[in-house]
C-alpha cells in the first residue's frame, strides 16, 4: 500500500493516521480491561531466584484471583541509571528493589517512595531484626522492607593455607591476617584474589575496615561533618591499613584488569588462598571455576573479616541489606503483596532453596549449607549492619569510594588524599 | 548563450517569484518536505541541547524538577576536576594519532592498494574488516587480546621469555594500548576514502609524470596527493570529529580505568554525569564537549576552506 500510493502521499497520510489512532485505542482498552496488576521491578538475578518469586506470585495469585503480579528484570547498572527515569514515568513500577541509604533518601525526597510506616508497625516489622528494618528508615519513618542480608567475610581455601601453615580459624584480627599473606607469600602461593577492575571488590576493603575502625555511629557522625568528616582519623587510618596490606604484595598480578566474576572463577579453581567477598559468592565460585565444581566444601571456610585494634566497630558487620520499596501511586495490592513475598513462611523457603540468607527471625534454620548458616550467626551477633558504603552513601559517592579503594591499593594516592576525595564528593553529592 | 537566455526572460520582483513558487508548487513541496526535517532536528538535536544547557546550572540527580540552581559550580568543579584534564588530554592524543599516525598509515596503504587488482580487493578487505565489527565486539576483543594471563601479548611475552604485563592495569601502557585498537579499528575506513578519490586522478596525469622520469615515490608526492587533497581535508575532518566521540571501545577495554586514567570527554561524561546521577554536572561536560566540537569544525572548516581556495 505503501508503495502503490507514493505519488499519493498527502491523499493517504489521513488514512494512515486513523489506524495507528484506533491501534492505540485498541491497545489501551485491553490494559484497562484486565484486573489489578502489580509490577515488580528487580535487578537481575539467578534462574533459581527467579523461580522462587514465581511460585510466590503464583501462590499469592491463587489467593488473589483479581490481582496479577508481573516481575521484571534489568541488569545491574542500567537499573541503576534508569530506574530514575522510570520513576518519573508513567511506566513507574509499583514495586522496586532498593539497597536502602542515601540513594532511597533522593527518591523519598522527590517524592516517589510510599511511605510504608503504619503497615510496616502494624505487625509487619516484628518478624524482622531491627537492624534490617533500620537500613529503610529515614527520619523515622519507613520507606521499605527488607528482603535479604550480605555480609562481607573472608573466603579461605583451606588446602593452600595448611600449606603455608596458617590456621585460617586462628585468624582474628587484621595482624593475624596481615601475617598469614606474608606467610602464604613465601609459599609461593598468590594470597588474594580481587577483580580490581570493577571497583567495588576493592571496597570492600576499604569498607571493611572503615566500618572496623569508625563502626556504624562514626560513619553517621562524619555523614553530619562531625570529627573532621571523611577526613577524620578513622577513614585515614583505614587508607594506611590498606596500604600497608597492599605493600605485602597480596593481590595476584594484573589484579585491577581483573573482574569480579574472573576473580570469583580464579577463587574457585585454587588459584590463591583467600578472597574477600560477599557470602553470596559460594555458588558463583564454583560454577564460574574450570572445572565447575569450585573449592571442595572440606577445604572451604567462611570467617568474618579481621578486627582492628581500638576499633568501635569490631562487633558489627558490613555487608549489603536488599529489599523492597513501594511507589507513590502504587494500589494498595502492592503494598499486601509486598507484606506477603517478605513474610516469614516465604522467607524460609528461599532459605531452604538456598539462593539467599532471609532476614526475618527464624528462617536461618531453614538454611541448608554450613556457609549461609555461618552468615546468619554473623548476623546475629552483630550490634549493627552497615550497608556498603558504595551504597549507602548514595550513588555518586559511592563511586568515588570504589576510585579511590582502587587507587590505594595501586599506590597512587596517599591516605590522607582518598580520605579528602571522599569528603569532597560528600559535600558535592 | 546563457546571456541571451538572462537578457530574454525579464527580471521579476519578489512577488512574482513567489506568485510563480504557488503555482508551479514549489512553495506547496517546501511546506510540506520541510516540516518533518525540522521537527525532528529540533525535537532530537536543538531541544536536547538547549536542555543540557539548562540543567547544567543546577545540583540535580535526576530526580523530580531541578531546583538547586548553583550558577556555575558545576563548570568550576568541571575545571579543577584532575580527572577531566586528564580526559582532555586523552582526547587531545587521540586526535594527535589520528591525525599524525593514522591518517598516513592509511594514505601509505592506500596508495599501495588503490589499483583494480584482485590481490589489491583482498587486502583492501582486510583492512577494512575492522571498520566492520562492533565497537563494543572490538573493544572487548582487544580486551583479551591484552589480557595478562591468557592473552595473545603476554603468550608472546613468555615465547621470549619475558614476565606477563597486564598492559590494561598498567597506568603507562592503558592508553597507548587503547590507541593502537583506535588506529587499527578506523584506518580502513580513511583508506577507503584516500581509494577512492585516488581511482579518480586521472591517470594521464600519473602517466605523464612516468614519462617525465619520476618516481613512484615523487608520483604520490607531487601528483596524486595535492590531486586528492579534498579528500584528505574530510578524513581529517572526520578523525576530529570521531577522536572528540570515542567511547564505546574504552567502556569495554578498561571502563576508564585503571584510577581513571583512560577516560576521553565522553567516557568521562559518562561516568561522572550519568552513572553517578549527577545529571547537572554531566550536561556541564557535554556542554563543554559541545562547544569544543563546534569550536573545532568551525576552525577546521575555516582554514582548511581558505587553503583550497590558495
Amino acid at each position: 500500500m505503501h508503495v502503490s500510493n507514493k505519488y499519493n502521499v498527502p491523499c493517504s497520510r489521513p488514512r494512515h493516521l486513523a489506524l495507528v489512532v484506533a491501534a492505540v485505542a485498541a491497545l489501551g482498552s485491553v490494559t484497562a480491561a484486565a484486573d489489578t496488576t502489580v509490577t515488580v521491578l528487580r535487578i537481575e538475578s539467578s534462574s533459581a531466584e527467579k523461580r522462587y518469586y514465581e511460585e510466590v506470585v503464583a501462590a499469592y495469585e491463587a489467593e488473589h484471583p483479581d490481582v496479577n503480579v508481573e516481575f521484571e528484570y534489568l541488569a545491574n547498572e542500567a537499573y541503576k541509571t534508569r530506574l530514575p527515569t522510570m520513576l518519573q514515568s508513567s511506566q513507574r513500577p509499583d514495586i522496586y528493589y532498593t539497597w536502602g541509604g542515601e540513594g532511597l533518601r533522593d527518591q523519598v525526597d522527590a517524592g516517589f517512595v510510599r511511605d510504608l510506616s503504619e503497615p510496616m508497625r502494624d505487625g509487619w516489622q516484628d518478624i524482622y531484626p531491627e537492624s534490617a528494618v533500620g537500613a529503610f528508615t529515614l527520619d523515622d519513618r519507613v520507606y521499605g522492607a527488607p528482603l535479604y542480608a550480605t555480609v562481607v567475610g573472608i573466603w579461605a581455601n583451606t588446602a593452600l593455607t595448611e600449606q603455608a601453615g596458617v590456621d585460617v580459624d586462628a585468624i582474628k584480627t587484621w595482624e593475624d591476617f596481615e601475617n598469614a599473606v606474608v606467610a602464604l607469600r613465601e609459599e609461593g602461593i598468590t594470597p588474594l584474589v580481587v577483580g580490581g577492575q570493577d571497583g567495588w571488590p576493592l571496597h570492600f576493603y576499604w569498607g571493611s575496615l572503615v566500618t572496623r575502625l569508625a563502626g556504624g555511629e562514626g560513619i553517621e557522625a562524619a555523614k553530619n561533618g562531625e570529627n573532621g568528616g571523611f577526613e577524620g582519623e578513622p577513614f585515614v587510618r583505614a587508607g594506611e591499613m590498606l596500604q600497608s596490606l597492599v605493600e605485602l604484595d597480596p593481590f595476584q598480578p594484573g589484579f585491577m584488569a581483573t573482574s569480579y566474576e574472573r576473580a570469583s572463577g580464579m577463587f574457585g579453581d585454587g588459584e590463591a588462598a583467600f578472597h574477600v567477598m560477599g557470602d553470596w559468592d559460594y555458588l558463583p565460585s564454583k560454577q564460574r571455576s574450570v572445572s565447575g565444581e569450585g573449592v571442595p566444601d572440606d577445604d572451604l571456610l567462611f570467617v568474618p573479616f579481621p578486627e582492628v585494634e581500638g576499633g568501635e566497630g569490631n562487633t558489627q558487620s558490613f555487608g549489603g541489606m536488599n529489599g523492597f520499596a513501594v511507589t507513590r501511586d502504587a494500589p494498595d495490592e502492592a503494598v499486601d503483596f509486598l507484606r506477603f513475598l517478605l513474610n516469614a513462611d516465604n522467607q524460609r523457603k528461599a532459605a531452604a532453596t538456598g539462593i539467599f540468607v532471609p532476614v526475618a527471625e527464624g528462617s536461618a534454620e531453614a538454611l541448608e549449607t554450613p556457609y549461609a548458616r555461618r552468615v546468619a550467626e554473623i548476623l546475629d551477633e552483630s550490634e549493627f549492619h552497615q550497608v556498603f558504603l558504595d551504597q549507602a552513601l548514595g550513588t555518586s559517592v559511592g563511586a568515588t569510594i570504589n576510585d579511590i579503594s582502587g587507587d590505594l591499593a595501586q599506590g597512587v594516592v596517599t591516605p590522607e588524599e582518598a580520605a579528602a576525595r571522599v569528603e569532597e564528593a560528600w559535600q558535592f553529592r | 548563450m546563457t546571456t541571451l537566455d538572462r537578457t530574454a526572460v525579464p527580471r521579476r520582483g519578489n512577488a512574482d517569484r513567489v506568485k510563480k513558487g504557488l503555482v508551479s508548487g514549489k512553495f506547496t513541496a517546501l511546506l510540506i518536505l520541510l516540516p518533518p526535517a525540522l521537527i525532528l532536528f529540533s525535537l532530537f538535536v536543538i531541544l536536547p541541547l538547549a536542555d543540557a544547557v539548562y540543567y547544567s546550572g543546577f545540583s540535580w540527580n535526576g530526580y523530580g524538577a531541578p531546583s538547586d540552581f548553583v550558577g556555575a559550580q558545576n563548570y568550576q568543579r568541571l575545571l579543577d576536576h584532575s580527572v577531566f584534564h586528564t580526559a582532555l588530554w586523552n582526547t587531545a592524543k587521540l586526535i594527535l594519532v589520528s591525525l599524525l599516525i593514522q591518517m598516513p598509515l592509511a594514505l601509505g596503504l592506500a596508495l599501495l592498494v588503490y589499483r583494480k587488482t584482485p590481490t589489491n580487493t583482498l587486502f583492501r578487505l582486510v583492512f577494512f574488516l575492522p571498520y566492520i565489527l562492533a565497537e563494543v565486539a572490538a573493544g572487548l576483543i582487544w580486551s583479551f587480546v591484552f589480557d595478562g594471563d591468557y592473552g595473545i601479548t603476554s603468550s608472546l611475552l613468555h615465547a621470549m621469555g619475558q614476565e606477563s604485563v597486564y598492559v590494561l592495569a598498567d597506568h603507562q601502557w592503558a592508553f597507548p594500548a587503547i590507541m593502537t585498537v583506535i588506529v587499527w579499528k578506523y584506518f580502513g575506513f580513511h583508506m577507503m576514502i584516500y581509494i577512492a578519490a585516488l581511482q579518480g586522478v586521472p591517470k594521464d596525469l600519473v602517466e605523464a609524470a612516468k614519462l617525465e622520469g619520476a618516481k613512484p615515490r615523487q608520483v604520490a608526492l607531487f601528483v596524486q596527493i595535492p590531486l586528492i587533497k579534498h579528500a584528505i581535508v574530510v578524513s581529517g575532518f572526520f578523525a576530529i570529529i570521531g577522536s572528540l566521540q570515542i567511547f564505546d571501545i574504552i567502556i569495554p577495554m578498561t571502563n576508564g580505568g585503571p584510577s581513571n586514567s583512560t577516560h576521553t570527554i565522553v567516557t568521562y561524561l559518562y561516568s561522572f554525569g550519568l552513572s553517578r546521577l549527577n545529571i547537572g554536572f554531566g550536561s556541564a561536560a557535554a556542554v563543554v564537549l559541545f562547544v569544543l566540537a563546534i569550536g573545532i569544525a568551525f576552525f577546521y572548516q575555516r582554514t582548511t576552506g581558505k587553503g583550497s581556495k590558495a
